[in-house]
Protein backbone atom coordinates (compact mmCIF):
# COMPACT_ATOMS: atom_id res chain seq x y z
CA UNK A 1 0.00 0.00 0.00
CA UNK A 2 2.94 2.23 0.96
CA UNK A 3 4.70 1.68 -2.06
CA UNK A 4 1.58 1.84 -4.48
CA UNK A 5 0.57 5.32 -2.74
CA UNK A 6 4.02 6.23 -2.95
CA UNK A 7 3.52 5.77 -6.68
CA UNK A 8 0.65 7.56 -7.58
CA UNK A 9 2.03 10.81 -5.38
CA UNK A 10 5.16 10.48 -7.52
CA UNK A 11 2.89 11.03 -10.62
CA UNK A 12 1.22 13.71 -8.63
CA UNK A 13 3.99 15.66 -8.08
CA UNK A 14 5.31 15.03 -11.11
CA UNK A 15 1.91 17.07 -13.11
CA UNK A 16 1.72 19.22 -10.19
CA UNK A 17 6.31 20.20 -10.48
CA UNK A 18 5.97 20.08 -14.25
CA UNK A 19 2.99 23.16 -13.65
CA UNK A 20 5.63 24.54 -10.82
CA UNK A 21 8.29 24.62 -13.56
CA UNK A 22 7.75 28.03 -14.72
CA UNK A 23 8.14 30.02 -11.16
CA UNK A 24 11.38 27.50 -10.24
CA UNK A 25 14.16 29.62 -8.09
CA UNK A 26 16.87 28.18 -9.07
CA UNK A 27 16.21 26.00 -12.00
CA UNK A 28 18.91 23.12 -12.24
CA UNK A 29 19.11 20.78 -15.36
CA UNK A 30 18.66 17.80 -13.66
CA UNK A 31 16.44 18.68 -10.54
CA UNK A 32 14.17 21.47 -11.74
CA UNK A 33 11.90 21.14 -9.19
CA UNK A 34 14.26 21.42 -6.26
CA UNK A 35 11.72 23.71 -4.29
CA UNK A 36 8.94 21.25 -4.28
CA UNK A 37 11.05 18.47 -3.79
CA UNK A 38 12.56 19.75 -0.96
CA UNK A 39 9.31 20.48 1.22
CA UNK A 40 8.85 16.60 -0.06
CA UNK A 41 11.85 15.84 1.35
CA UNK A 42 10.61 17.66 4.68
CA UNK A 43 7.78 16.00 5.25
CA UNK A 44 9.62 12.32 4.61
CA UNK A 45 12.65 13.17 7.15
CA UNK A 46 10.06 14.02 9.67
CA UNK A 47 7.85 10.85 9.67
CA UNK A 48 11.18 8.88 9.08
CA UNK A 49 12.37 10.69 12.19
CA UNK A 50 9.05 10.43 14.40
CA UNK A 51 7.93 6.93 13.19
CA UNK A 52 10.41 4.93 10.58
CA UNK A 53 13.78 4.73 13.00
CA UNK A 54 12.49 3.91 15.97
CA UNK A 55 10.26 1.34 14.34
CA UNK A 56 13.05 -0.22 12.21
CA UNK A 57 14.91 -0.03 15.23
CA UNK A 58 12.28 -2.31 17.44
CA UNK A 59 12.39 -4.65 14.08
CA UNK A 60 16.26 -4.68 14.09
CA UNK A 61 16.05 -5.66 18.07
CA UNK A 62 13.01 -7.80 18.43
CA UNK A 63 13.64 -9.91 14.97
CA UNK A 64 16.54 -12.00 15.07
CA UNK A 65 19.16 -11.70 11.98
CA UNK A 66 18.15 -14.88 10.59
CA UNK A 67 14.45 -13.70 10.15
CA UNK A 68 15.46 -10.43 8.78
CA UNK A 69 17.85 -12.66 5.94
CA UNK A 70 14.81 -14.29 5.24
CA UNK A 71 12.21 -12.08 4.68
CA UNK A 72 15.32 -10.12 2.82
CA UNK A 73 16.13 -12.93 0.68
CA UNK A 74 12.19 -13.76 -0.12
CA UNK A 75 11.61 -10.12 -1.61
CA UNK A 76 14.71 -10.26 -3.33
CA UNK A 77 13.23 -13.39 -5.15
CA UNK A 78 10.80 -10.79 -6.15
CA UNK A 79 12.81 -8.93 -7.39
CA UNK A 80 14.98 -11.11 -9.19
CA UNK A 81 11.78 -12.11 -11.00
CA UNK A 82 11.44 -8.36 -12.25
CA UNK A 83 15.36 -8.48 -13.25
CA UNK A 84 14.82 -11.36 -15.51
CA UNK A 85 12.25 -9.45 -17.34
CA UNK A 86 13.76 -6.59 -17.88
CA UNK A 87 16.92 -8.13 -18.88
CA UNK A 88 14.70 -9.88 -21.53
CA UNK A 89 13.79 -6.28 -22.65
CA UNK A 90 17.18 -5.47 -22.61
CA UNK A 91 18.55 -8.09 -24.42
CA UNK A 92 21.22 -9.47 -22.10
CA UNK A 93 20.97 -13.16 -22.52
CA UNK A 94 23.92 -14.24 -19.94
CA UNK A 95 22.03 -11.67 -17.21
CA UNK A 96 18.79 -13.47 -18.27
CA UNK A 97 20.31 -16.93 -17.77
CA UNK A 98 21.41 -15.75 -14.34
CA UNK A 99 18.34 -14.35 -13.19
CA UNK A 100 15.83 -17.68 -14.38
CA UNK A 101 18.76 -19.87 -12.66
CA UNK A 102 18.39 -17.52 -9.25
CA UNK A 103 14.20 -17.37 -8.94
CA UNK A 104 14.05 -21.11 -10.37
CA UNK A 105 16.79 -22.34 -7.18
CA UNK A 106 15.94 -20.28 -5.00
CA UNK A 107 11.72 -20.78 -5.58
CA UNK A 108 12.16 -24.22 -5.93
CA UNK A 109 14.64 -25.57 -3.72
CA UNK A 110 15.29 -22.21 -1.24
CA UNK A 111 11.67 -22.21 0.56
CA UNK A 112 9.98 -20.25 -1.77
CA UNK A 113 12.69 -17.84 -1.79
CA UNK A 114 13.50 -17.26 2.02
CA UNK A 115 16.50 -19.34 1.73
CA UNK A 116 19.27 -17.52 -0.84
CA UNK A 117 20.56 -20.72 -2.54
CA UNK A 118 21.94 -19.13 -5.30
CA UNK A 119 24.30 -16.41 -3.91
CA UNK A 120 25.27 -19.38 -2.19
CA UNK A 121 26.77 -21.37 -5.40
CA UNK A 122 27.66 -17.89 -6.93
CA UNK A 123 24.94 -17.07 -9.38
CA UNK A 124 25.22 -12.90 -9.41
CA UNK A 125 22.21 -11.14 -9.31
CA UNK A 126 21.33 -9.11 -12.39
CA UNK A 127 19.80 -6.18 -10.17
CA UNK A 128 17.75 -4.81 -13.24
CA UNK A 129 14.63 -2.55 -12.90
CA UNK A 130 12.49 -0.79 -15.62
CA UNK A 131 14.07 2.37 -14.64
CA UNK A 132 17.16 1.19 -15.98
CA UNK A 133 15.63 -0.51 -19.19
CA UNK A 134 14.41 2.66 -20.10
CA UNK A 135 18.02 4.30 -19.68
CA UNK A 136 19.68 1.60 -21.71
CA UNK A 137 16.30 2.11 -24.72
CA UNK A 138 17.73 5.69 -24.66
CA UNK A 139 14.79 7.49 -22.40
CA UNK A 140 16.42 10.87 -20.72
CA UNK A 141 15.90 10.70 -16.52
CA UNK A 142 14.00 13.37 -16.86
CA UNK A 143 13.69 15.78 -13.46
CA UNK A 144 14.59 14.80 -9.72
CA UNK A 145 12.10 13.71 -7.65
CA UNK A 146 11.20 13.27 -3.85
CA UNK A 147 8.52 11.31 -3.18
CA UNK A 148 7.68 11.57 0.59
CA UNK A 149 7.74 7.39 2.26
CA UNK A 150 9.04 6.44 -1.20
CA UNK A 151 12.34 8.46 -1.38
CA UNK A 152 14.20 9.79 -4.52
CA UNK A 153 13.48 9.01 -7.48
CA UNK A 154 13.45 10.39 -11.22
CA UNK A 155 10.52 10.83 -13.99
CA UNK A 156 12.25 7.76 -15.63
CA UNK A 157 12.88 5.60 -12.44
CA UNK A 158 9.31 6.78 -11.22
CA UNK A 159 7.21 5.44 -14.44
CA UNK A 160 9.35 2.20 -13.85
CA UNK A 161 8.17 1.76 -10.36
CA UNK A 162 4.58 2.28 -11.34
CA UNK A 163 5.26 -0.44 -14.36
CA UNK A 164 6.69 -2.39 -12.07
CA UNK A 165 3.62 -2.20 -10.02
CA UNK A 166 1.33 -3.23 -12.62
CA UNK A 167 3.21 -6.26 -13.94
CA UNK A 168 4.79 -7.47 -9.76
CA UNK A 169 3.44 -10.76 -8.41
CA UNK A 170 2.64 -9.07 -5.08
CA UNK A 171 -0.20 -6.75 -7.28
CA UNK A 172 -2.07 -10.07 -8.24
CA UNK A 173 -2.96 -11.31 -4.39
CA UNK A 174 -6.82 -10.53 -4.29
CA UNK A 175 -6.86 -11.12 -0.16
CA UNK A 176 -6.28 -7.47 0.33
CA UNK A 177 -4.90 -7.34 4.00
CA UNK A 178 -2.34 -9.80 2.88
CA UNK A 179 -1.41 -7.64 -0.19
CA UNK A 180 -0.77 -4.72 1.94
CA UNK A 181 1.23 -6.88 4.85
CA UNK A 182 3.24 -8.16 2.58
CA UNK A 183 3.78 -4.30 0.73
CA UNK A 184 4.26 -3.32 4.42
CA UNK A 185 6.84 -5.65 5.35
CA UNK A 186 8.65 -5.04 1.93
CA UNK A 187 8.87 -1.34 2.87
CA UNK A 188 10.00 -1.96 6.47
CA UNK A 189 13.15 -4.75 5.10
CA UNK A 190 14.10 -2.02 2.36
CA UNK A 191 14.10 0.56 4.87
CA UNK A 192 16.17 -1.47 7.60
CA UNK A 193 18.72 -2.40 5.05
CA UNK A 194 19.50 1.55 4.55
CA UNK A 195 20.15 1.77 8.27
CA UNK A 196 23.95 1.84 7.93
CA UNK A 197 23.73 4.38 4.72
CA UNK A 198 21.54 6.57 6.88
CA UNK A 199 23.94 6.53 9.85
CA UNK A 200 26.72 7.96 7.43
CA UNK A 201 24.72 10.45 5.46
CA UNK A 202 23.73 11.89 8.75
CA UNK A 203 27.53 12.76 9.09
CA UNK A 204 29.19 13.21 6.05
CA UNK A 205 26.38 15.70 4.31
CA UNK A 206 26.34 19.30 5.10
CA UNK A 207 22.90 19.47 3.37
CA UNK A 208 21.22 15.87 3.31
CA UNK A 209 18.95 16.77 0.39
CA UNK A 210 22.01 17.54 -2.24
CA UNK A 211 24.08 14.67 -0.53
CA UNK A 212 21.17 12.19 -1.12
CA UNK A 213 20.20 13.15 -4.39
CA UNK A 214 24.07 13.66 -5.89
CA UNK A 215 24.28 9.90 -4.34
CA UNK A 216 21.11 8.60 -6.03
CA UNK A 217 22.15 9.94 -9.40
CA UNK A 218 25.78 8.73 -9.32
CA UNK A 219 24.34 5.12 -8.10
CA UNK A 220 21.52 5.38 -11.09
CA UNK A 221 24.24 6.16 -13.47
CA UNK A 222 26.25 3.73 -12.77
CA UNK A 223 23.93 0.70 -12.78
CA UNK A 224 23.15 2.28 -16.46
CA UNK A 225 26.44 1.65 -17.31
CA UNK A 226 26.82 -1.42 -15.32
CA UNK A 227 29.33 -0.42 -13.30
CA UNK A 228 31.37 1.23 -15.96
CA UNK A 229 30.01 4.93 -16.12
CA UNK A 230 32.04 7.21 -18.85
CA UNK A 231 33.59 10.18 -17.09
CA UNK A 232 31.45 13.50 -16.81
CA UNK A 233 32.37 16.32 -18.48
CA UNK A 234 32.76 18.12 -15.51
CA UNK A 235 35.49 15.42 -14.59
CA UNK A 236 37.10 16.16 -17.92
CA UNK A 237 39.10 19.47 -17.11
CA UNK B 1 89.23 4.96 24.84
CA UNK B 2 85.75 3.49 26.45
CA UNK B 3 84.09 7.13 25.19
CA UNK B 4 86.16 6.61 21.53
CA UNK B 5 84.46 2.99 21.43
CA UNK B 6 80.94 4.84 23.11
CA UNK B 7 81.00 7.24 20.26
CA UNK B 8 82.08 4.74 17.95
CA UNK B 9 78.90 2.12 18.80
CA UNK B 10 76.69 5.43 18.42
CA UNK B 11 78.03 5.98 15.41
CA UNK B 12 77.40 2.80 13.74
CA UNK B 13 73.95 2.68 15.90
CA UNK B 14 73.29 5.93 14.08
CA UNK B 15 74.38 4.70 10.76
CA UNK B 16 72.10 2.18 11.08
CA UNK B 17 68.97 3.69 12.12
CA UNK B 18 69.17 6.31 8.78
CA UNK B 19 69.94 3.31 6.83
CA UNK B 20 67.37 1.75 7.78
CA UNK B 21 64.56 4.45 7.72
CA UNK B 22 65.91 5.52 4.43
CA UNK B 23 65.20 1.90 3.26
CA UNK B 24 61.84 1.94 4.28
CA UNK B 25 61.26 5.50 2.84
CA UNK B 26 62.03 3.72 -0.48
CA UNK B 27 60.01 0.87 0.23
CA UNK B 28 56.91 3.03 0.75
CA UNK B 29 57.75 4.85 -2.54
CA UNK B 30 58.16 1.73 -4.49
CA UNK B 31 54.78 -0.28 -3.07
CA UNK B 32 52.56 -0.56 -5.93
CA UNK B 33 48.88 1.10 -5.55
CA UNK B 34 46.96 -1.84 -4.43
CA UNK B 35 50.04 -3.14 -2.01
CA UNK B 36 49.70 -0.15 -0.54
CA UNK B 37 44.95 -0.33 -0.03
CA UNK B 38 45.63 -3.98 1.08
CA UNK B 39 48.29 -2.75 3.83
CA UNK B 40 46.46 0.05 5.14
CA UNK B 41 43.01 -1.35 4.88
CA UNK B 42 44.35 -4.85 6.83
CA UNK B 43 45.94 -2.70 9.21
CA UNK B 44 43.36 -0.77 10.24
CA UNK B 45 41.07 -3.67 10.69
CA UNK B 46 43.11 -5.61 12.51
CA UNK B 47 43.67 -2.43 15.07
CA UNK B 48 40.09 -2.14 15.46
CA UNK B 49 39.48 -5.41 15.66
CA UNK B 50 41.70 -6.16 18.37
CA UNK B 51 40.97 -2.55 20.53
CA UNK B 52 38.83 -3.75 23.51
CA UNK B 53 37.98 0.06 23.59
CA UNK B 54 36.94 0.37 20.04
CA UNK B 55 34.76 -3.21 20.33
CA UNK B 56 33.01 -1.18 23.79
CA UNK B 57 31.81 1.67 21.12
CA UNK B 58 34.34 4.22 22.07
CA UNK B 59 34.15 7.00 18.95
CA UNK B 60 36.97 8.97 19.87
CA UNK B 61 39.32 5.94 19.98
CA UNK B 62 38.41 5.08 16.37
CA UNK B 63 39.29 8.21 14.96
CA UNK B 64 42.56 8.06 16.35
CA UNK B 65 43.56 4.95 14.90
CA UNK B 66 42.31 6.68 11.55
CA UNK B 67 44.08 9.35 11.88
CA UNK B 68 47.28 7.72 12.71
CA UNK B 69 46.51 4.42 10.38
CA UNK B 70 44.57 6.08 7.43
CA UNK B 71 44.72 9.37 6.89
CA UNK B 72 48.58 9.69 6.10
CA UNK B 73 47.16 8.20 3.08
CA UNK B 74 44.79 10.33 1.77
CA UNK B 75 45.66 13.70 -0.40
CA UNK B 76 43.42 15.78 1.19
CA UNK B 77 44.57 19.11 -0.77
CA UNK B 78 43.74 17.38 -3.66
CA UNK B 79 40.50 15.36 -2.40
CA UNK B 80 39.71 19.55 -1.17
CA UNK B 81 40.79 21.28 -4.67
CA UNK B 82 38.29 18.44 -6.80
CA UNK B 83 35.35 18.82 -4.72
CA UNK B 84 35.44 22.63 -4.83
CA UNK B 85 36.34 22.28 -8.90
CA UNK B 86 36.45 25.72 -10.68
CA UNK B 87 35.73 27.15 -7.14
CA UNK B 88 39.03 25.94 -6.05
CA UNK B 89 41.11 28.62 -8.24
CA UNK B 90 38.25 31.76 -6.84
CA UNK B 91 39.70 30.39 -3.26
CA UNK B 92 43.29 32.30 -1.28
CA UNK B 93 46.02 30.31 -0.04
CA UNK B 94 44.67 30.79 3.43
CA UNK B 95 41.10 29.73 2.28
CA UNK B 96 42.48 26.69 0.90
CA UNK B 97 44.32 25.76 3.84
CA UNK B 98 41.60 26.25 5.99
CA UNK B 99 39.26 24.63 3.79
CA UNK B 100 41.35 21.65 3.24
CA UNK B 101 41.39 21.51 7.50
CA UNK B 102 37.74 21.72 7.83
CA UNK B 103 37.01 18.89 4.85
CA UNK B 104 40.00 16.83 6.38
CA UNK B 105 38.08 16.85 9.89
CA UNK B 106 34.07 16.02 8.46
CA UNK B 107 35.72 13.13 6.30
CA UNK B 108 38.02 11.16 8.78
CA UNK B 109 34.73 11.77 11.27
CA UNK B 110 32.76 10.07 8.39
CA UNK B 111 35.18 7.49 7.78
CA UNK B 112 35.59 6.64 11.20
CA UNK B 113 31.92 6.49 11.96
CA UNK B 114 31.49 4.13 8.83
CA UNK B 115 34.43 1.84 10.03
CA UNK B 116 32.44 1.76 13.93
CA UNK B 117 30.20 -0.16 11.91
CA UNK B 118 32.76 -2.75 10.67
CA UNK B 119 31.99 -6.49 11.88
CA UNK B 120 33.08 -9.07 10.48
CA UNK B 121 33.32 -8.14 6.81
CA UNK B 122 36.26 -9.39 4.54
CA UNK B 123 37.58 -7.56 1.54
CA UNK B 124 38.23 -8.86 -1.90
CA UNK B 125 41.28 -7.33 -3.65
CA UNK B 126 40.93 -7.07 -7.25
CA UNK B 127 43.73 -7.45 -9.85
CA UNK B 128 45.41 -4.09 -10.61
CA UNK B 129 45.42 -3.14 -14.15
CA UNK B 130 48.45 -0.89 -14.77
CA UNK B 131 50.64 0.39 -17.35
CA UNK B 132 54.37 0.35 -16.46
CA UNK B 133 54.78 4.54 -15.69
CA UNK B 134 51.01 5.24 -15.22
CA UNK B 135 50.71 7.76 -11.93
CA UNK B 136 47.22 7.66 -11.37
CA UNK B 137 45.59 4.48 -11.31
CA UNK B 138 41.93 2.77 -10.04
CA UNK B 139 42.79 0.15 -7.14
CA UNK B 140 39.24 -1.39 -7.23
CA UNK B 141 38.16 -3.31 -4.25
CA UNK B 142 34.78 -4.99 -2.82
CA UNK B 143 33.71 -5.39 0.60
CA UNK B 144 32.16 -9.01 1.25
CA UNK B 145 29.21 -9.11 3.79
CA UNK B 146 27.61 -12.22 5.33
CA UNK B 147 24.56 -10.68 4.42
CA UNK B 148 23.66 -8.88 1.45
CA UNK B 149 25.64 -8.17 -1.63
CA UNK B 150 28.97 -7.10 -2.05
CA UNK B 151 29.89 -3.57 -1.80
CA UNK B 152 32.69 -2.23 -4.78
CA UNK B 153 34.83 0.63 -3.07
CA UNK B 154 37.09 1.81 -5.72
CA UNK B 155 40.28 4.00 -4.88
CA UNK B 156 41.49 6.81 -7.03
CA UNK B 157 45.65 6.34 -6.42
CA UNK B 158 47.99 9.02 -7.51
CA UNK B 159 51.72 8.70 -7.20
CA UNK B 160 53.65 11.16 -5.01
CA UNK B 161 57.40 11.65 -3.66
CA UNK B 162 56.28 9.68 -1.06
CA UNK B 163 54.40 6.94 -2.00
CA UNK B 164 50.91 6.18 -3.58
CA UNK B 165 48.07 8.48 -2.22
CA UNK B 166 44.28 8.41 -2.73
CA UNK B 167 42.38 11.28 -3.91
CA UNK B 168 38.97 9.66 -4.03
CA UNK B 169 36.78 6.96 -2.75
CA UNK B 170 33.73 5.93 -5.29
CA UNK B 171 31.39 3.56 -2.75
CA UNK B 172 29.24 1.41 -4.91
CA UNK B 173 29.61 3.92 -7.91
CA UNK B 174 28.83 7.32 -5.69
CA UNK B 175 32.37 9.61 -5.76
CA UNK B 176 32.78 11.02 -2.52
CA UNK B 177 34.44 13.99 -4.86
CA UNK B 178 31.50 14.17 -7.08
CA UNK B 179 29.14 13.88 -4.35
CA UNK B 180 30.81 16.96 -2.31
CA UNK B 181 30.80 19.19 -5.60
CA UNK B 182 26.97 20.02 -5.42
CA UNK B 183 27.00 21.16 -2.07
CA UNK B 184 30.21 23.09 -1.97
CA UNK B 185 28.46 25.00 -4.75
CA UNK B 186 26.03 25.55 -3.26
CA UNK B 187 27.30 26.94 -0.22
CA UNK B 188 29.96 29.12 -2.04
CA UNK B 189 26.68 31.03 -4.32
CA UNK B 190 24.93 32.06 -0.78
CA UNK B 191 28.04 32.42 1.27
CA UNK B 192 30.95 32.69 -0.45
CA UNK B 193 34.38 30.84 -0.37
CA UNK B 194 34.21 32.10 3.56
CA UNK B 195 30.64 30.66 4.43
CA UNK B 196 31.41 27.23 3.20
CA UNK B 197 34.38 27.52 5.34
CA UNK B 198 32.16 28.41 8.07
CA UNK B 199 29.34 25.70 7.58
CA UNK B 200 32.33 22.78 7.35
CA UNK B 201 34.15 24.55 10.89
CA UNK B 202 30.20 24.71 12.78
CA UNK B 203 28.98 21.10 11.65
CA UNK B 204 32.42 19.56 12.83
CA UNK B 205 32.06 21.60 15.83
CA UNK B 206 28.13 20.31 16.28
CA UNK B 207 29.72 16.85 15.72
CA UNK B 208 32.80 17.23 18.13
CA UNK B 209 30.57 18.22 20.68
CA UNK B 210 28.47 15.27 20.16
Amino acid sequence: MIVRHAALQAAAIGLAGALLAGCAATPSRVDPFEPTNRVMFEIHDAVDTAVMRPFIQFYTDAVPQPIRQAVSNFFNNIDDMISAANDLLQGDFDQLGNDLGRVTLNTGMGMGGLVDLASMVGIPRGNQDFGLTFAKWGFDQGPYLFVPLFGPTTVRDGTGWIVRLFVGPVGYISDVPLRNSIYGVGAVDLRAQVTEATKIVDTAALDRYTFIRNAYLQRRRYLQYDGKPPPEPEDQQ
Amino acid sequence: MSIMRSMLRHAIFATFVVAAAFHVETAAAQESPDATVKRVAEDTLAAIKSDPQIQAGNQARIREVVEAKVAPYFDFTRITALAMGKNWRVATPEQQKRLTEEFRSLLVRTYSSALAQYRDEKIDYKPLRMNAGDTEVIVRTAVVRSSGPPVPIDYSMAKKPDGWKCYDVVVGGVSLVTNYRDEFNAQIQSGGVDGLIKTLADRNKGMAAK
